[in-house]
């Protein structure tokens, strides 16, 4: 196997007594599109600012390129290209000033031009950057992360806060830079967007890499289960519908109960015969083929949003 | 390959500048308001004598050249607020550079706004002569820079743009009225003027005094050129190694003292003036001549 382009071991990082990072491991080869998922405040941007020279560990190693992030300095950052969670422009910076800007810092320089016409700003070359919306200022961001042709693109959470949409636009984007083998590190806490762009995903929680795989080794070592969503007209005595026939797993989610079923079909007959026998009744039913989602809540006991 | 820092800081300065004359309250405070100042000190302090108007210069040109440390200094500030800095932070981009775009573009934000108001004095004030323009172009260069640089520290230091204000203002009032570039310094009681000799605002004041009045040579401004030469090399390393680009990275206030190592080069320079130096001698000597007199005093009589 090649070497790694990306290589992180045993990875830790504390802002005061908050453990951001716990001793996370992974590894990504070129032409990979890999996806950190995890719930807000899992570390998975303090990774990837990591990885980005950004933050300086407290313990462990970061490798991108064969370089260490924090201390190669110019000869790194010609190298990779990024979109940042939080960041900006100056309001008064016009859409084509800032690639050219951006650009004139990198010895390999893409064609400013064709990143606009790829990005579909060419209209906007002339607006200022305070009159773009969201999804135009997200892809100015994804164009001045390529004006270097990098060899390594890392997106940090690059749809959160778009509408539907626009984040539509933003995977086909995504999905281009796939086709022209770049290696990319995606963090999201979308699962559509993992399934949908990732080669692999690390689900990550508390700082701790829980479980890697690509989307459908993930789904599969789910045990094959469906997830059925139900809502009741009154709450059921606990624990109930976790010895219905074919129940893997149960869980509450503010009143929205959760099963995991090996048997749907079985799983829904008992469920009505339980129902009727404690005189309650189906307020919505749901079932869902296993997604990363099932994944997360079996692994964490937690749903991506809480 | 490594990127070029020289080519970073042109590149960063063009926009600077492209940027900053899109902004009306820049432009404003650079250009409108020192001419402002212009035709108000001449309209107060001159009463009809064309004699004043070139003293009335260099306090102008004073105040123009130190505006450099508001300007885009402060500029900064918002930018690591607002997130901007740290997408520059992910370029092949040191502190430097960065820094040195403001000193830069700073610089030539000034030089129109300095050659309006000299064909102001000169054409509609008729001012006679021109003074020294090789000492103006040379204090004006210096000073610029210098003061652009204090302003980078204040920027390095402060945690908000809030913060920045507040001391700025505070060193600012300072600048503005105990160096001579709003209110004469003779005038002052002479422990003041004493103490005025330790500011950095002092000798860009009392140089560009000289050049325009006196039409001093550079040579002869050369202590007030070396002392903010080196003021400026003091603080833009001290501001380059105080830099952040993270608008959450906070400076402790015990690191904060660090900026005070900027003042060395004038509490050095203040206490030769107040030992051995007959700087005050020759602020009040020009002043008075400009009192007892309707021209200024001839070059040779001072400096």
């Amino acid at each position: 196997m090649p070497e790694p382009i990306i290589a992180v071991e045993g990875l830790f990082k504390s802002y005061g007594a908050v453990e951001a990072v716990r001793g996370l491991s992974f590894s990504v080869q070129e032409g990979e599109v890999f996806g950190l998922l995890g719930p807000n405040g899992a570390g998975k941007t303090t990774t990837v600012e990591i990885l980005e020279g950004m933050r300086t560990p407290d313990r462990g190693t970061a490798r991108v390129c064969g370089l260490d992030p924090e201390k190669a300095g110019s000869e790194f950052k010609q190298k990779i290209g990024a979109v940042l969670q939080s960041t900006s422009l100056p309001d008064k910076l016009r859409v084509k000033e800032a690639l050219d800007l951006f650009a004139n810092f990198y010895t390999s320089r893409a064609d400013t031009e064709s990143l606009l016409k790829r990005f579909q700003l060419e209209e906007k070359r002339d607006a200022f950057y305070s009159q773009l919306s969201g999804g135009q200022k997200q892809r100015l961001a994804l164009a001045m992360a390529l004006v270097n042709n990098p060899q390594v693109v890392f997106l940090d959470e690059p749809t959160a806060g778009l509408d539907p949409q626009v984040r539509r636009e933003i995977y086909d984007i995504i999905e281009e830079l796939r086709k022209d083998k770049k290696t990319v590190l995606i963090t999201t806490h979308y699962i559509e967007e993992a399934e949908r762009l990732c080669d692999r995903v690390a689900i990550v929680d508390y700082g701790r890499i829980i479980k890697t795989g690509s989307p459908r080794e993930l789904k599969h070592s789910s045990a094959g289960t469906t997830r059925i969503e139900v809502r009741l007209a009154r709450p059921l005595t606990n624990g109930v519908l976790s010895t219905l026939e074919g129940v893997a797993d149960c869980r509450d989610f503010e009143g929205t109960y959760i099963l995991h079923s090996t048997l749907p079909p079985r799983t829904i007959v008992a469920l009505v015969k339980q129902l009727e026998a404690e005189n309650n009744e189906l307020q919505s039913l749901e079932m869902f083929s296993p997604s990363l989602e099932d994944v997360f809540i079996e692994l964490t006991g937690r749903r991506l949003r809480d | 390959m490594a990127s070029n820092p020289i080519t970073n800081t042109w590149t960063l300065t063009k926009i600077r500048v492209r940027l900053a004359m899109r902004n009306r309250t820049f432009l404003f405070f650079s250009l409108i308001m020192p001419l402002g100042f212009l035709f108000f000190f001449v309209l107060v302090f001159s009463k009809g004598s064309t004699g004043w108007i070139a003293y009335i210069l260099g306090a102008v040109l004073t105040l123009t050249v130190m505006g450099s440390f508001w300007g885009l200094s402060v500029q900064l500030v918002m930018f690591r607020e607002a997130g901007i800095l740290r997408r520059f932070r992910l370029a092949p981009l040191g502190a430097g550079p960065m820094l040195a775009s403001s000193i830069v573009a700073n610089y030539l934000l000034v030089v129109p706004s300095v050659i309006i108001e000299i064909l102001a004095c000169k054409w509609a004030l008729h001012m006679p002569g021109w003074g020294n323009l090789w000492a103006v172009f040379l204090l004006i260069t210096v000073g610029s820079a210098a003061f652009s640089a204090f302003g980078l520290i204040v920027a390095s230091v402060t945690n908000t743009m809030q913060e920045t204000q507040v001391i700025n203002q505070l060193i600012w009032t300072g600048f503005l009225f105990l160096s001579g570039a709003s209110v004469p310094l003779a005038i002052f009681p002479h422990w003041i003027q004493r103490a005025a000799l330790f500011m950095p605002a002092t000798y860009l004041a009392n140089g560009l005094e000289a050049a325009t009045t006196n039409a001093s040579t550079p040579t002869e401004v050369l202590t007030d050129f070396v002392a903010l030469t080196l003021g400026l090399l003091v603080a833009f390393e001290i501001s380059r190694r105080l830099f952040r680009w993270e608008p959450e990275a906070k400076f402790p206030n015990s690191a904060k003292l660090w900026a005070l190592a900027a003042l060395v080069p004038f509490v050095v320079f203040g206490i030769y003036e107040n030992v051995a130096g007959n700087r005050l001698e020759r602020i009040q000597h020009n002043f008075r001549s400009l009192s007892n007199r309707e021209a200024p005093p001839p070059p040779s009589d001072v400096h």
